[in-house]
């Protein structure tokens, strides 16, 4: 079976987030009042093979963990559905 | 749609649609048509351009290979070449400026490696409307951040540039990027498809849909509609590029390849029709056989497709396994799309159908040749007319000075280039921020010095003195750092050549440019020309851009403009003829831009040139720096700035201020000497016959000028510093 | 004495870490292509700047899945001396062979500049020839060097003294101004618990001859050679 997975990727609360901070300041010179929180991360779509969603959570889970993310600063979530849909 | 519109709506004229049916003997089909249109666009063909061009001396006995291939190559000795060439990206940086920068930088690096040469220097030439706009702003950050990008990415160093800020390139900045790359001389390589039955072979990134016709978009004026046109700016990927740069070198080293060359404009249309048109062969290509990023590309599409980072190559049979054992240690699959035939035409199949079958010189070299309408501009006269010794006299010099030091056409560039890896491949002797940037060639023990250089502002006021200009600062760089010139490479930004006060500015600067190149004894070996910058209708300063390229034999004699010992003796070496008009000085303190530029006297340039070069051969120079914008008293700022230590001068009591401190002229260089060789100097000044004058002293931590017995400007260091360092992070941060 | 660098698909340092060893240094030295399952005999490694796989994803995130990069860590595990400069000290944090993250630079852009570093760490087989506390200068080119570690973590290194370089101004105090990219307490380079493995985001290959502007790199490849030559002669003793 196909699925698609939509990763998001962010720096963790912890860390600096320059590029956010810049967009945010952005925003509040061009007259947005009131943003705040302003964080950039990074989106990753895939496709992949798995037999059902709990193997192919699985294996996204893995690639977050080893490759699309980095744990030292980073944090990921994702959403998973059938491909096609 | 019928062709007669068709061939309209693709920018080409009634007349040159004439021209492909009788060329051709029948009428085009619509593929054929697309690729007639973007080999006869102004950009491909330099339809407008063409005649003026011919003034150019290109020869000389270090010339190996002139105008007309993918880049010039000169003769550096020791077996060895130096290969280099600029080039415009004007338009795709008005729309997206990273990008539209970044490409440019790939697109002048594929030129230089194409012939097989390790690139080993970037430089550019940037142009913006003022910063006080957010949109300039973004343009300027966009452009060197697109730079920057590229650059570093590949490992080329980007070591020298010039940046300047003038109302009429608001909506049309310039982005001239230029490469230099050494070789052995013996390893040229053409682009040349040469050998009936050699392969055809394309390699590097996937064929995509982006930058369709992004030569037509380049040959006509922007306008409200041309931000619609994003499509036709392309994306660049230096890490492909890299990779390519790297693989394409190593199969050229290893002979492997009879023919190369890169897609630029008009993408495989290009390079398919132009090397076959410079063998005299055909080429059958089987566009099935690209590999495609997007499914369902027209046939013409294939054809035009600008996408970046690939490149074709002509590869004898037996070969092929070696040249995919190359690339294939990147990660790169060569694909055969077609072979080399006997006969002069290009025929594309497409799924078993041939598509398009046109006579490759016609689509490379058949586009007609113009002779414009030429008529001299209103606003000469009226300008030149205009006297800037009427202005009232400023009260504090020291306030001019730092004004001017504080414009951004003068001020450090610093907050550009240190986004720049000026550094890696550490050839680096000299970095930006001198006259010339200056590489070491490990293989021969010599160096390259390079300078970029042109004045919008004084060529809009007398074209053919600006196009002369332009020549004698880029060369006279190169010689206050001991280099000799051997070649320039020029990129010509001009509004739309359709219209005869336009032209006239052309032909006009090419004129002055070629006069300078014959008596300064300097060849073009290569260039560009971009016509139609103008926006709704309004041109940008005409804007001739040369890069100089001088060889250094001792690299250690190299000199730089910083002052350097306490005691040195101040020179000011040339004509002493200079003008306000046109100066920093008028438009930084006054705000006009006016006046006649003073008068240019080349055999007096080239004396210039020959005898700081020769003094600096000789051991006797301390620093060397050339005067260009903001006169002698920028000078004076920017080599005390250089050499953290300051100076005293004194201007003759009969000199008229402003002339004296802020007039521009060509031909001068400011330099320093050692006390014990200052007779000696002095001598060899009078024995060449060269006006000169004894100004000063290197001292203390102040820049101090006298005028007669008063002293009409005291300033600190730290008070210019702060005015010189600080203006692009203040505006930009 | 072999000196081995490795070539990943986006090195371009690769050639001024070569030149500095043959050249500078006159020792053995050979490039490493990424595809290679060993690292062979060589004395040490050193993984250049660049920007392997254009840095598309974070720098260095791919690049240490190469097939070599199992034989690097291999062979750190066995005590051989991996230097990683720039990129290559990237790619070794990336591995996990060094602690802490490499993140964008605070002001968002890229830094070629040059720099002081003080040695904080002169007991290294990279920094036996400084005295504790030298300044050195170098260049910085980057746009992704601002050091980060968790707060446990840097604990943790500060305990086990793996912090080895901080951005200094010239007489060596930490200052704000000094650091040219926001990194945690202005580290510049750190080393992993054993002491063989350092990263260090300036460049010494680029701070090896006079004409290029600062002699002072050297003193981490000297201290190197004297390292390795103090070893081969306890070896044949």
């Amino acid at each position: 079976m196909q699925w698609k997975a939509k990763v998001e990727v962010t720096l963790k609360k912890a860390v600096l987030d320059p590029q956010g901070a810049a967009v945010e300041k952005s925003l509040q010179a061009l007259g947005y009042d009131g943003v705040s929180q302003v964080r950039v991360g990074k989106y990753i779509e895939l496709n992949l093979e798995a037999n059902d969603r709990e193997e192919a959570a699985a294996r996204v889970e893995d690639m977050s963990r080893r490759l699309l993310s980095n744990p030292v600063i980073e944090d990921y979530s994702y959403v998973l559905q059938e491909a096609g849909l | 749609m019928s062709d007669q519109d068709l061939h309209r709506t693709l920018g080409l004229t009634d007349h040159e649609y004439k021209l492909i049916t009788e060329q051709m003997g029948r009428e085009p089909n619509e593929v054929e048509l697309n690729m007639y249109s973007v080999m006869w666009s102004e950009h491909c063909s330099y339809k407008h351009s063409r005649s003026a061009l011919k003034l150019f001396p290109t020869t000389s006995p270090r010339v190996i290979q002139g105008p007309g291939e993918n880049a010039g190559v000169v003769d550096i000795g020791d077996g060895w070449a130096a290969v280099f060439k600029i080039e415009s990206h004007n338009h795709p940086s008005a729309i997206e400026p990273h990008q539209g920068a970044a490409t440019g930088v790939g697109g002048i690096l594929r030129d230089i490696y194409t012939m097989g040469a390790q690139p080993v220097a970037f430089l550019n030439s940037l142009r913006f409307g003022n910063l006080e706009t957010a949109r300039g702003r973004y343009l300027f950050d966009g452009v060197v951040g697109g730079i920057g990008g590229y650059g570093n990415c590949v490992g080329i160093p980007t070591v020298a540039g010039e940046v300047f800020f003038e109302p009429c390139y608001e909506g049309n900045p310039l982005v001239n990027a230029m490469c230099v790359g050494i070789m052995p001389a013996d390893q040229l390589v053409l682009g040349k498809a040469s050998g009936e039955g050699n392969l055809v072979v394309l390699v590097g990134a996937l064929t995509g849909r982006d930058g369709i016709h992004g030569v037509t978009f380049a040959s006509e004026e922007l306008s409200e509609e041309s931000e619609e046109k994003r499509p036709a700016v392309q994306v660049g990927d230096p890490f492909m590029g890299k990779l390519l740069m790297d693989a394409t070198l190593e199969t050229i080293g290893k002979k492997l390849v009879t023919g190369v060359q890169d897609f630029g404009g008009a993408g495989l249309t290009c390079a398919l029709t132009e090397t076959a048109s410079r063998a005299g062969t055909g080429i059958e290509v089987d566009l099935d056989q690209v590999p495609l990023r997007e499914e369902d590309m027209h046939p013409f599409e294939i054809l035009t497709s600008e996408s970046q980072e690939r490149m074709l190559l002509i590869v004898e049979p037996d070969k092929l396994k070696a040249v995919e054992e190359v690339f294939g240690r990147w990660d790169l699959k060569p694909a055969v799309i077609g072979k080399v035939t006997s006969g002069e035409t290009v025929t594309a199949r497409y799924r078993g159908e041939v598509v398009a079958s046109v006579p490759a010189a016609s689509v490379a070299g058949g586009a007609p040749v113009y002779n414009p309408e030429s008529r001299e501009p209103a606003y000469f006269r009226e300008l030149a007319n205009y006297d800037p010794l009427n202005m009232p006299l400023p009260e504090d010099y020291g306030e001019v000075l730092l004004k001017l030091l504080a414009a951004p056409d003068i001020a450090s560039k610093e907050w550009v280039w240190r986004r720049y890896d000026y550094m890696v491949r550490t050839c680096t002797l000299q970095g930006p921020g001198g006259d010339s940037a200056v590489i070491r060639i490990r293989e021969t023990g010599k160096a390259l010095a390079m300078s970029v250089d042109g004045n919008g502002r004084h060529t809009y006021l007398d074209p053919y003195r600006g196009g002369m200009m332009a020549v004698a600062e880029a060369t006279r760089n190169l010689s206050c750092s001991g280099a000799d010139p051997i070649g320039i490479t020029d990129c010509l930004n001009f509004g739309n050549p359709e219209k005869p006060e336009i032209y006239w500015q052309f032909s006009q600067a090419v004129e002055g440019m070629a006069e300078a190149c014959r008596v300064l004894n300097v060849p073009v070996v290569g260039g560009n020309v971009s016509f139609y910058n103008e926006v709704q209708g309004e041109a940008i300063y005409p804007t001739p851009v040369v890069g100089a390229v001088g060889l250094l034999k001792d690299p250690a004699k190299q000199c730089v403009p910083a002052l350097r010992r306490d005691g040195d003796h101040l020179f000011l070496l040339g004509p002493q003829e200079v003008s306000l008009g046109g100066s920093q000085y008028l438009k930084s303190w006054c705000g006009k831009v006016s006046g006649s530029l003073a008068e240019v006297d080349l055999e007096a340039e080239r004396d210039v040139q020959d005898l700081i070069r020769d003094l600096i051969n000789a051991d006797l120079v301390q620093s060397a720096h050339d005067l260009s914008d903001g006169g002698l008293a920028v000078a004076l700022a920017e080599s005390c700035l250089s050499g953290r230590i300051g100076a005293q001068v004194n201007l003759a009591p009969s000199d008229y201020l402003p002339l004296a401190l802020f007039g521009e002229g060509p031909s001068r260089v400011l330099f320093s000497v050692a006390p014990e060789d200052a007779d000696r100097v002095s001598q060899l000044i009078m024995e060449a016959k060269v006006e000169s004058s004894k100004i000063g002293i290197v001292k203390g931590d102040a820049l101090i000028i006298s005028h007669g017995d008063d002293i009409i400007l005291k300033l600190e260091l730290s008070a210019m510093q702060a005015a010189y360092e600080e203006v692009f992070s203040c505006i930009m941060e | 004495m072999k000196f081995g660098v490795i070539v990943f698909p986006g090195s371009n340092c690769d050639l001024d870490s070569y030149h500095l060893v043959r050249d500078v240094l006159n020792k053995e030295v050979e490039y490493i292509h990424y595809s290679e399952k060993s690292v062979g005999r060589r004395d040490v490694i050193i993984l250049p700047g660049g920007f392997t796989y254009g840095d598309y994803l974070r720098s260095g995130a791919i690049a240490r899945f190469s097939p070599v990069m199992n034989a690097v860590a291999e062979f750190a595990d066995k005590g051989g001396l991996v230097l990683g400069i720039c990129n290559g000290f990237q790619v070794l944090t990336e591995a996990g062979l060094l602690p802490g993250a490499l993140c964008r630079n605070h002001h968002l852009q890229f830094r070629c500049e040059q720099v002081f570093v003080r040695v904080d760490n002169n007991s290294l087989p990279f920094t036996l020839s400084a005295s504790l506390g030298k300044v050195l200068e170098m260049p910085v080119a980057h746009g992704d060097g601002s050091y980060y570690a968790p707060p446990e973590l840097l604990e943790e290194m500060k305990a086990n003294d793996q912090i080895v370089f901080r951005y200094t101004d010239q007489n060596g105090d930490v200052t704000p101004q000094a650091n040219p990219n926001g990194s945690l307490e202005n580290i510049a380079g750190v080393c992993n618990r054993a002491g063989n493995v350092v990263g260090l985001m300036p460049h010494p290959e680029r701070a090896g001859e006079k004409v290029l502007g600062s002699r002072h790199g050297l003193i981490i490849f000297k201290s190197i050679i004297s390292y390795l030559t103090g070893r081969e002669v306890v070896r044949n003793v």
